[in-house]
């Protein structure tokens, strides 16, 4: 990791001198580290998870079909499947933001319902405040658990740091690049101290240079904290970068169709010829969806949309 | 500078316009008054301090009936936007009474609240209710629900969701409802003092209306277009430039 510290593009706007080890909020640990889990009991379990819903002309549709996930403390978990799979919707769930229609969500063993900090969720679209500047953002869960601000601007300091975004504490969330938007997404997630983080193609939107960035960002972030992360992409390679285990999504219903353990040594490369074999083979299982999905796209002209939100309003 | 410059030039050929007019003696004054007429008038009135007072009265007024309006409004448009069957059913009611002149309640308004100050302020938050409400609902419905879920998701529930998420994620689509209430409640204030003893600015019109004194009227007309273009211009433009600025939207002008 400490390579590409030292190659980072010219162009890519870093506050803090990129010295990687040396860090400077250690005095504050994050809490969750070492947090005991009850041995044998999955961090994230998922058991016959459902989801069903009514499509425009009225008929029901599987989104989601008998879903079993064991996600252990502290795996960096890829969940990647053609577009409509329902991967997103599984990030929803889990976060609680939407309700499954059978099956149960568990952390630690014990199911849950409805949205928590232990579990938080970092968009595509990052859905940052705008009316709230980037400590502002990352305090904004802090404030919400009642957290006194001396003790807020302190962690707040911390995870900004972490994330090399120290100099920007009050910027607004315009005035920052992408990249750097979605850093302050993770800080801003982090600061909750969750044990889970779920992502939902968080660099799908971004740049290829500051994407490697972010891969090596987070895989340091993840090293360094011991979080559990759920990562959903439709980027193979991307996912075989980062996780552990990557788990293969079927076209409608979205079921399980395979479970791949990435045994590649890190830090890994998207370039390493590895990482391109591991994706090859993936990526013909992967097709088959893939075909599948675009099958269903032209023969129905229209693409039926997964709704995670259908209910939002009544819920909020 | 150019823009300025328009904006000399315009208004000096209206006035210019004004000058031409009133000394043609096409009309006599009782009927067009002249400009020096007006700003005898308007000197005068402020001298003996009938104008201030008359501001006074009618600011305060407005204020109190605005406030009572944002306030009910945030809360219906709030409840018409979460629920289906408010909106089905009082969210029609409300829009197809926004073709109401407020002005309408008035009668209605005497025999509730008596020929007292409630009674105009009644009118006055019938007329800006509605567009609170309506933009309530509305920037509700426009709001990116993604700001909801990330807030949720960060451990908002319930008020503090509503507080700290929803209304200021909506409030750049709701400011053009708050101006526009704005507008109808200073619209609303005037008509309805017109028709009632009330000290304000529309009692002070009335008057010069039975005195047959045309520079008055017209001076009280300026009065009362100066002053709601002033709140308009100081605080909502400021208020839509401070969110500009924080969004990161690009400003119009």
């Amino acid at each position: 990791m400490s390579a590409n510290a030292q190659n980072l593009p010219a162009q890519f706007p870093l506050p803090v001198t990129p010295s990687r080890s040396g860090n400077p909020g250690a005095k504050i640990a994050p809490a969750s580290i070492g947090r005991p889990a009850q041995p044998g009991v999955s961090k994230v379990g998922l058991s016959d998870i459902c989801l069903s819903y009514r499509t425009q002309r009225g008929e029901r549709l599987l989104a989601l079909d008998h879903i079993n996930l064991q996600v252990k403390a502290g795996e960096f978990l890829c969940i990647v499947g053609p577009s409509g799979c329902g991967k997103s919707t599984l990030l929803h769930l889990i976060a609680g933001l939407h309700n499954q229609t059978s099956g149960q969500v568990l952390i630690d063993g014990k199911p849950v319902a409805g949205p928590g900090t232990d579990r938080i969720m970092i968009f595509q679209e990052h859905g940052l405040f705008p009316w709230l500047s980037v400590a502002e953002n990352v305090g904004f869960g802090m404030k919400m658990k009642g957290i006194a601000r001396a003790e807020r601007e302190e962690r707040v300091r911390y995870y900004l740091r972490l994330v090399h975004l120290g100099k920007f504490e009050k910027s607004y969330i315009h005035q920052l690049s992408g990249g750097m938007r979605q850093r302050v997404a993770i800080a801003r997630a982090l600061a909750t101290e969750p044990d889970v983080l779920l992502m939902d193609e968080p660099f799908a939107a971004l740049d290829a240079q500051t994407r490697d960035l972010l891969h090596d960002e987070l895989e340091r972030i993840w090293s360094e904290t011991g979080r559990t992360i759920i990562f959903v992409t439709h980027n193979v390679r991307e996912a075989i970068r980062l996780g552990d285990r990557i788990v293969l999504l079927t076209f409608r219903p979205g079921r399980v169709k395979r479970n791949f353990a990435v045994e590649l040594p890190r830090p890994r490369h998207l370039e390493d010829p590895n990482v391109a074999q591991v994706a090859g083979e993936i990526l013909a299982d992967l097709r088959e969806e893939i075909n599948r999905s675009l099958e269903a796209e032209y023969n129905e002209g229209v693409k039926p949309k997964i709704d995670p939100n259908a209910n939002e309003e009544s819920r909020a | 500078m150019k823009r300025a410059l328009r904006f000399v030039i315009f208004y000096a050929c209206l006035f210019g316009l004004w000058v031409l007019l009133a000394e043609l003696k096409i009309w006599p004054p009782y009927l067009f008054p002249t400009p020096w007429g007006v700003w005898e008038e308007l000197y005068g009135g402020f001298k003996d301090h009938t104008y201030w007072i008359a501001i006074a009265v009618s600011m305060k007024r407005v204020l109190i009936g605005y406030s009572i309006s944002v306030l009910l409004g945030m809360i219906l448009g709030l409840g018409v936007s979460s629920s289906r069957f408010l909106e089905e059913t009082l969210g029609g009611l409300l829009v197809s009474l926004q073709s109401l002149p407020s002005i309408c309640w008035w009668p209605l308004a005497l025999l509730w609240f008596g020929l007292s100050q409630n009674a105009i302020l009644f009118v006055v938050v019938m007329g800006s209710l509605l567009s609170v409400t309506l933009a309530m609902d509305d920037g509700r419905k426009q709001m990116p629900k993604i700001f909801g879920q990330a807030g949720r998701n960060l451990g908002a529930k319930g008020f503090k969701l509503f507080w700290y998420v929803l209304l200021p994620a909506s409030l750049p689509f709701i400011v053009s409802g708050l101006k526009q209430g704005w507008a109808f409640a200073w619209r609303s204030l005037i008509a309805a003092e017109m028709l009632y003893l009330s000290l304000g600015l529309g009692q002070v019109l009335m008057m010069a209306r039975d005195f047959s004194n045309m520079s008055a009227v017209v001076a009280v007309m300026i009065l009362i277009i100066a002053l709601g273009y002033i709140v308009d211009g100081v605080i909502f433009r400021s208020m839509e430039r401070h969110l500009q600025n924080k969004w990161g939207l690009t400003s119009a002008t």
